[in-house]
Parts: C-alpha cells; sequence; structure tokens
C-alpha cells in the first residue's frame, strides 16, 4: 500500500534520513520505533508533504505522492495525527471534527462519520461544544484522531500518540488504535513506547539515526535481545 | 436547535429594526442633529472597517497594519468611477450609482490585496506588519502625487450619496455577509490557518490559498468601507489614509477582541463615538484614547469579547428570563 524507497530528507545541511526503504502493507499496523532523534517523525512528516525528500520515493497505492503538497495528501487517503496533537485549541470539539471532514462534501455521511466517532470516542460526545483547548491531554489526543478518521483515510500516520499521558489512559488509546485498524484503516504507528508498540503491531522497524537498523515481525523483534536492551528496558 | 436558530433570527432581526426606527424617530424629530448624524454614518463605516480587517487579523491572525491603504483605494477608485459616471450624463438613482461605486471600489481594492497578499503572506508576524504598512504608505504617497484624482490637494467634486439609511443597511447587510462567511466551511479553514497552520494543512486546507483569499476578501470590504467613506465626505485627500488611521482601526479590533465580529461592532462603536463625545477636551483626546488602550491591554488583553460573539439571545436568556445557558457563540446583533 504504502512504499518508502531510499527517502533522504536533510533539514538544511543536516541529513536526518539517510537511505531508508520501508512499506506498509493494506490492513496491518506497522511501528517505526526508535530513540529520540531517529528521525521518526521526520519520516511521518515527508509521507504527509509538510516536509519534501531531497532523494528516493513514497508512492501510495502505485501513485507517487513524495512531491505532493502537504494538503492534497489527504484526499489521497492519508490522514496525519502529528505529535503533540495540535487540534485548534479555540475551535469546539465540534468544529474539530468538522476540519478533518474539510476535504469532503457528503454531508449526510459526513453526520454518519460523526456518529461512529462517538461511538468510539464516547467521550468526544460529551463535550461536543466544548472548546478543545480545555480537553484533557487524553482527550485532546482522541480529538486528534477523530479529526484524521474524519478524512476516511485508508492509512492513517500516528505520531506519538501515548506522549504525555497517564498510563491508563495509554491503555485506552492503544486499545483505539486496534479498533481503528480492525475496523479496516491501515496503521502506521510510530512510538517511543516501544513496548506497547510492539504488542498491537504486525511488523516493526528499528530506526537509529535516520538507518533503519532491524526490520521484522513485531514478535521476532520483542524477543531480539539487541531490542530488549536497547529499547525494552529488559 | 433549529427552533433556537429561528429565535435568534427573529430576536437579532427586530433588534436591528428596532434600533433602525430609534434613529428614523431621533433623526425626524430633529433629537439628532446633522452633527450626530454624522458620527453615526461614520461609526458605520468604521464598523465596515473593523470587521473587515477582522477577518485577517482576527480569523486568520495576522497582523495587517495597512488596511488604510485600501480604503484609500476603493474610496479614490469608487470616487472616479462615480464622476465619471456623472459626467457621461448617465442618469441613474443614487442608491444604484452608490452601490455600483462599491462595488467598483471593493473589486480594485480586492484585486490589490491579491496581488499584494501573495507575494506578502509567506511572511509572518511583525514582518508582515511592516509590509503592511510599506504599502499602505506606497499608496497613500501615490495619491498625493497622481494629480488625476487631484493629488496634495485632494479629489473634489464626489457627489455625496450617503445618508445615514442607506448606510445602516449596507453596514447591516456587510455584517450579516461577514458573520456568514465566518461561520462558513471557508471561514472555518482561515481560522484553522490561525490556530494550527500544519494541523490545518494536514487536514487538507490549501493554507496560502486561504490566506490570500482572507487579505482580499478584508480588502475587499474594505474597499466598501472607503466607498461609502468618499461618497459621505464627498471629497478625498490622501493625508487622512495615514499610518495613524490603519493603526486606528487596528486598535478598534484588538479591543473588541480578535476574532469577535460583535466585538469589532461594539469597539468601533465606542471609539468613534468617544472622541467625538470628548471634543470638549481635543487635547486630551489622544491622551484618553492611548489610556483606553493601556488599561484595557493590562485587564483584558484578550479584548471586550476575546473570540467568542455577543449574542442577544444568550444576553435576554440571562438577564431577562434568567435562564442560567451556557455562554453561546450563537446569533449576534449587529
Amino acid at each position: 500500500m504504502l512504499n518508502v524507497t531510499d527517502l533522504n530528507v536533510h533539514y538544511g545541511k543536516i541529513h536526518a534520513i539517510k537511505g531508508v526503504s520501508f512499506e506498509v502493507n493494506e490492513g496491518e499496523i506497522v511501528t517505526l520505533i526508535g530513540a529520540n532523534g531517529a528521525g521518526k517523525t521526520t519520516i511521518l512528516q515527508t509521507i504527509s508533504g509538510l516536509l519534501k525528500p531531497t532523494e528516493g520515493s513514497i508512492t501510495f497505492n502505485g501513485e507517487n505522492v513524495s512531491k505532493m503538497p502537504a494538503h492534497q495528501i489527504p484526499e489521497k487517503g492519508i490522514a496525519h495525527v502529528p505529535e503533540g496533537r495540535r487540534i485548534f485549541a479555540d475551535m469546539t470539539v465540534h468544529e474539530n471534527l468538522m476540519m478533518g471532514a474539510y476535504i469532503r462534501n457528503d454531508k449526510e455521511e459526513i453526520e454518519n462519520d460523526l456518529e461512529r466517532i462517538f461511538l468510539n470516542f464516547p467521550r468526544l460526545k460529551e463535550r461536543y461544544k466544548q472548546i478543545a483547548g480545555t480537553l484533557s491531554g487524553g482527550e485532546q489526543q482522541m480529538l486528534a484522531m477523530g479529526r484524521a478518521l474524519m478524512t476516511r483515510p485508508k492509512l492513517i500516520l500516528l505520531d506519538e500518540p501515548s506522549m504525555g499521558l497517564a498510563p491508563l489512559l495509554v491503555d485506552e488509546i492503544f486499545n483505539m488504535i486496534q479498533t481503528i485498524n480492525s475496523a479496516g484503516t491501515t496503521v502506521l504507528l510510530v512510538e517511543q513506547n516501544a513496548n506497547k508498540a510492539l504488542h498491537i503491531a504486525n511488523r516493526a522497524y528499528v530506526l537509529e539515526t535516520g538507518r533503519i537498523k532491524l526490520s521484522g515481525s513485531a514478535k521476532d523483534l520483542m524477543a531480539n535481545p539487541e531490542v530488549q536492551q536497547a529499547y525494552l528496558g529488559g | 436547535m433549529d427552533k433556537n436558530k429561528r429565535r435568534a433570527y427573529i430576536i437579532n432581526t427586530i433588534a436591528i429594526v428596532t434600533l433602525y426606527l430609534a434613529f428614523f424617530i431621533l433623526i425626524q424629530t430633529k433629537t439628532m442633529n446633522k452633527y450626530f448624524i454624522g458620527i453615526a454614518i461614520l461609526t458605520c463605516i468604521m464598523i465596515i472597517m473593523a470587521m473587515s480587517l477582522n477577518i485577517v487579523a482576527g480569523f486568520l491572525g495576522e497582523m495587517a497594519l495597512g488596511h488604510a491603504g485600501f480604503m484609500a483605494i476603493g474610496a479614490y477608485s469608487s470616487a472616479s468611477f462615480s464622476i465619471a459616471l456623472f459626467n457621461s450624463g448617465i442618469i441613474l438613482p443614487d442608491l444604484v450609482v452608490l452601490i455600483l461605486a462599491m462595488i467598483v471600489g471593493g473589486m480594485v481594492a480586492g484585486i490589490f490585496g491579491i496581488l499584494i497578499g501573495t507575494p506578502t503572506l509567506r511572511l509572518r508576524g511583525d514582518y508582515l506588519g511592516i509590509v503592511t504598512i510599506g504599502f499602505s504608505e506606497i499608496i497613500r504617497i501615490f495619491f498625493i502625487n497622481f494629480q488625476p484624482t487631484g493629488g496634495a490637494a485632494g479629489l473634489k467634486g464626489i457627489t455625496k450619496l450617503v445618508n445615514f439609511n442607506n448606510v445602516y443597511w449596507i453596514t447591516i447587510v456587510i455584517a450579516i455577509l461577514i458573520f456568514t462567511f465566518g461561520r462558513s466551511k471557508h471561514g472555518r479553514a482561515i481560522i484553522s490557518i490561525r490556530e494550527d497552520e500544519i494541523a490545518s494543512e494536514s487536514a487538507g486546507v490549501p493554507t496560502t490559498r486561504y490566506k490570500v483569499l482572507a487579505f482580499s476578501l478584508a480588502a475587499f470590504f474594505a474597499g466598501l468601507g472607503g466607498a461609502l467613506y468618499a461618497h459621505y465626505i464627498a471629497f478625498l485627500e490622501p493625508s487622512k489614509f495615514n499610518f495613524m488611521f490603519s493603526i486606528e482601526m487596528f486598535v478598534i479590533v484588538v479591543l473588541g477582541g480578535l476574532g469577535s465580529l460583535t466585538g469589532s461592532i461594539i469597539s468601533a462603536i465606542v471609539l468613534t463615538t468617544l472622541p467625538e463625545m470628548l471634543r470638549g477636551f481635543a487635547q486630551y483626546r489622544l491622551l484618553v484614547y492611548s489610556l483606553v488602550l493601556i488599561i484595557m491591554m493590562i485587564f483584558r488583553p484578550q479584548g471586550i469579547f476575546g473570540r467568542t460573539e455577543f449574542s442577544l439571545t444568550g444576553a435576554i436568556d440571562l438577564l431577562i428570563l434568567r435562564k442560567n445557558t451556557k455562554k453561546s457563540v450563537d446569533g449576534g446583533k449587529s
């Protein structure tokens, strides 16, 4: 579904991503794990068009999307839940979700999708008219995910969804990710919480300073002593 | 939900008509003399200017300090148009001429909005502020030196077409247009850029296009305001559209609350009438004005209404019916 080949990204003179290749198949949960500064967020931002690669290609369902401006990416079926949630703080929960549906014009279907999202995230329904900036961190994360789902994505890019959340909420968020996935959306997940990420993922890639160091099924990687040592605190 | 909406419509319509009738009676019974009518008309024009500036400063959240420039473009182009129309001998009803002149003024200003917005909107914050100041100064100096519109001596011979009746209703229409725009999908897209440009882009909003749209719409409505001004004062001089005038409009918007149209309206009323009321102490006017600003920014930096809209229905619920409804963002008095 998503094929990234030989991706190179620079920030000015800094070579952040050095020839990364990976793929995400339809229906999977794939996770990129790695330490701070490994380039996880950069890769997601490049896929969603916010950064431009200096070399390499990103194809989504056979179409090259690496040169597309960021605002055209959602129409292709890729939704990005950015790091730090980036909800529209001064808008209501409802307006935030409607911004997710910005690219769509099918009013009735939008209403249906709203209902569906409220089923998945009942807390958002309770806070429907509330200003989004006043939500708790976990609720904001749910809102950011709900907003992304409103674009009806085929692939959802999640950047550190568990960041700064209480352990109970982290579990809840990871359950949500599985629910979203089982409803038919492919997930590319970036996490520092490697343990949790590997538990729900099918496959994983380990990034280190802009290169892929290891890859394989989530189970194998969890058993890998190197990974255990470096990322699972074992 | 729908019932509430209808109620809000009815209440706001009643308020608009009542306000109009009040003025009508005051004018007819000569309780309000020419001087006060003049202030009322200028207030309406300033309301349009403040609301239009709020599209850029409030909705888009960008610093635009050259609004007087767009107003000047609208004023001069509409006045040139109406003068040419009268000279050509075509006789049309006053209101038609005024509306045509407004459309010309608005369009020309809007086109300049696109021309200036496209290259400059990649700048942000204070940088954009400086560029817009530069732009409006260029406009002013252009008109000082441009002899066909009278140069520094000013443009004379504009027919006075604006009176309280038509300016009141034009202001109402423009207010409704800007309100509706702010609540539309496109208005929301512009607000989302202010909130978080990256998230907005990720949601599929073509941010550059919307920035230019906001900028040129603001310029368009400023052009309408300029056209009204030209056909009320009937005399244009470039020095009117100086930097201080841009600042004055920016202050109105900030004081009313960036992003709050009702705030802009009320603040425009207060800040336009207040200096007139203080005419007695002419030399202290600017002092009081500045003091109001300082006090306001210390105690209420978000402006009178912040980013919320004043709701007449909400106020009625609260004051008369004593219903404790939550502060709503619905409705709005114009």
